[in-house]
């Protein structure tokens, strides 16, 4: 069993996980971050690899990517630091990027790269379904590495299901019609979308992303779903804080606290 | 060799759909209906009417006397400039306006570099009573100020993209951006033979029309359908595309490509693409882009607004690699000298795109029967200022 399935096999609901930019604030904060997340009860970190056209993402994000590449920020250095986070941490990472990174890098490569460093499923907005089955299901598969699709309020049931079976690490429910980073409140069509998911019997866990960015809608997520997936509220965290640790316990503590 | 899209939209190896899932509804309602809508007589009318009598088409096919005593050989314009908006890309702007009506779309998003396509959608979006948000880079929006001018002249909502070079394809990702935000009431007119399947392939037969006509026109001045060679300038490579999309199976028809060489090809600040460029995924397609060995996208160069993507069209790809057409580069300096060429020789001020089609003509050794047929894909109006600044300092052009 992967540290994913490990961890959905004990816990069910209230999953929290976070995202963060591999290099951001600054190029050598990964490991810092990712430690303090875990400590502050962070369940499963969805590490960014900084991209120079991240289709999918808003502004925040697009910051942060920039910035990191800026920093210096490239492929090998991320699996180092993968690395140096497993000497201290047993937590579930999950890699999102875009496809051209795994291709330039090499399919092959990058997939040793993956299970040699200890990263444990990816997210490729941008890797289509029937091309992920020619071509990289069987060598993810053998490489032990995991895979998460999206889904989205348009995405037909058709779809939805081969997402579901698709989906060996957890099924990523996109809340909105929207890129990363918009923090609206959960309106009533987005709670039908939620129910209407939750009815389907889906096998693959269910973690709620796009506009979840305080207590409210995490909850509000983690009653319909078995989690939920936070990214440009917690950019926009670190992009203010003078003390990463001390900003990130702070911050997990307002979304936990009862 | 087969250059027609295959059913799943590739050309060889090159083209496909990497879109992200927010974008797929919207990519597969236009797939599914594309073809259909575009073979529907009464949508064949509509457009052909527009492009007759709204457009001015068909574009003259013009034998340039002078040119051709200077370079060899008979060299043809194809006079896409005289076309209402002032280049090809009207010619797309129309088709897909006809298509976003018939989806039922209220909304239109386009991305531009030179201006010429935000131009055209402005436009038909004015004749279709449709709200246009235009979304260019920032720099362009400095070096193209006329024709943002003419966008907010026909109503459209001209909008900055400030990320990354601030260039085409950064205004490429906004509008991607804006259409994921947007699935319902918005059509996306894609302004080159890029993007996910069905754009290269629907954008392409649009702009069709131009080798359509050429092969009429041809047969009428020459008694032949056939020239010896096709020439044109590539950013994504639309007017390419037009150009040689009826003669594509004729092989005694060559092929020649003109890029954007910037500064020099391997200067650091370029846009040629063929060579500079490897297979990788731009804006959902897969074909030959500029990219480090991370996968980050280069930031491209060149003098025009229009040739600086860091991407190529896939069918232009497929072309490419499979040496069924030739790539020449020309740099900023040939491409500004050619421009003034035409306009002194010719009576013809062409967009600086274009000019990089020009400055090709002396690599292609032409004899004396040879026909060339030039996409003189825009005019050059647009970038006065440029060419006004090289005239002013540099004493061989007075």
């Amino acid at each position: 069993m992967n540290r994913i399935e490990q961890l959905f096999s004990r816990k069910k609901e209230n999953i929290l996980n976070i995202y963060t930019t591999a290099g951001y604030p600054k190029l050598h904060d990964t490991v810092e971050i990712v430690l303090a997340l875990e400590q502050a009860g962070t369940d499963i970190i969805e590490l960014g690899m900084p991209y120079s056209d991240p289709m999918a993402d808003g502004e925040t994000i697009q910051y942060s990517s920039a910035k990191a590449l800026a920093n210096g920020m490239h492929l090998d250095l991320l699996f180092e630091q993968v690395k140096e986070i497993r000497l201290k941490s047993e937590i579930p990472i999950v890699l999102m990027g875009y496809l051209n990174q795994m291709i330039q890098y090499g399919q092959s490569r990058f997939l040793s790269a993956c299970s040699d460093s200890g990263v444990d499923a990816l997210i490729i907005p941008d890797l289509p379904m029937d091309i992920y089955e020619e071509d990289y299901q069987e060598k993810m598969k053998s490489h032990g590495i995991g895979i998460s699709f999206l889904v989205t309020p348009q995405t037909s049931e058709e779809r939805l299901y081969k997402a579901d079976t698709l989906s060996s690490a957890f099924l990523y429910v996109v809340s909105q019609s929207s890129i990363t980073g918009n923090n609206k409140n959960i309106k009533n069509d987005q709670l039908q979308y939620f129910e209407r998911l939750a009815r389907l019997n889906l096998s693959a866990p269910r973690l709620v992303g796009f506009g979840i960015h305080d207590r409210s809608t995490y909850e509000t997520a983690c009653n319909f779903a078995n989690g939920a997936i936070i990214g440009s509220e917690f950019i926009r965290q670190l992009r203010s804080s003078e003390d990463l640790t001390a900003t990130i316990l702070s911050f997990i503590a307002t979304l936990k606290s009862s | 060799m087969s250059y027609e899209i295959d059913p799943r939209g590739y050309y060889g190896e090159y083209g496909g759909a990497y879109i992200p899932e927010m974008l797929h509804a919207n990519i597969e309602e236009l797939r599914s209906q594309y073809q259909e809508i575009m073979a529907d007589p009464s949508f064949q009318k509509e457009y052909n009417t527009l492009l007759r009598n709204y457009v001015g088409r068909p574009s003259p096919l013009y034998l340039a006397p002078r040119l051709s005593a200077k370079h060899g050989g008979k060299i043809y314009l194809k006079r896409e400039d005289l076309n209402h908006t002032g280049a090809h890309k009207i010619n797309n702007t129309i088709g897909q306006i006809l298509v976003a009506k018939r989806l039922h779309k209220t909304r239109i998003i386009a991305e531009t570099g030179a201006g010429q396509h935000g131009v055209a959608t402005a436009t038909v979006c004015a004749l279709m009573n449709l709200e246009c948000v235009v979304y260019m880079g920032s720099t362009d929006i400095e070096r193209q100020a006329p024709n943002v001018a003419r966008m907010k002249m026909l109503g459209a909502k001209v909008r900055p993209a400030t990320s990354g070079s601030q260039t085409l394809k950064d205004a490429t990702n906004e509008a991607i951006r804006d259409w994921i935000n947007n699935p319902h009431d918005t059509h996306y007119i894609i302004g080159s033979v890029v993007g996910p399947h069905p754009y290269p392939d629907m954008v392409a037969k649009f702009q069709a029309i131009i080798s359509q006509e050429t092969k009429q026109q041809l047969l009428e001045q020459e008694g032949r359908e056939n020239p010896d060679y096709l020439l044109a300038c590539v950013g994504g490579g639309s007017n390419a595309a037009g150009l040689v999309y009826h003669y594509l199976d004729q092989n005694d028809v060559k092929i020649i490509l003109a890029e954007a060489a910037g500064k020099g090809v391997h200067s650091g600040h370029s846009a040629a693409t063929s060579i500079l460029g490897s297979l990788g995924i731009i804006h959902g397609s897969k074909t030959l882009l500029m990219q480090d060995k991370d996968g980050q996208i280069i930031e491209p160069y060149s003098i025009s607004a229009g040739l600086d993507y860091p991407g190529i069209g896939p069918l232009l790809a497929h072309l490419i690699s499979s040496k069924r057409a030739k790539v020449y580069s020309a740099t900023d300096q040939e491409a500004l000298e050619a421009a003034i060429e035409l306009s002194r020789y010719e009576g013809i001020i062409p967009a600086l795109e274009t000019a990089h089609a020009l400055a090709v003509l002396p690599h292609l050794n032409l004899k004396t029967d040879e026909i060339v047929v030039l996409n003189l894909s825009g005019r050059g109006d647009k970038d006065l200022d440029t060419y006004i600044d090289n005239i002013d300092t540099r004493s061989n052009f007075q």
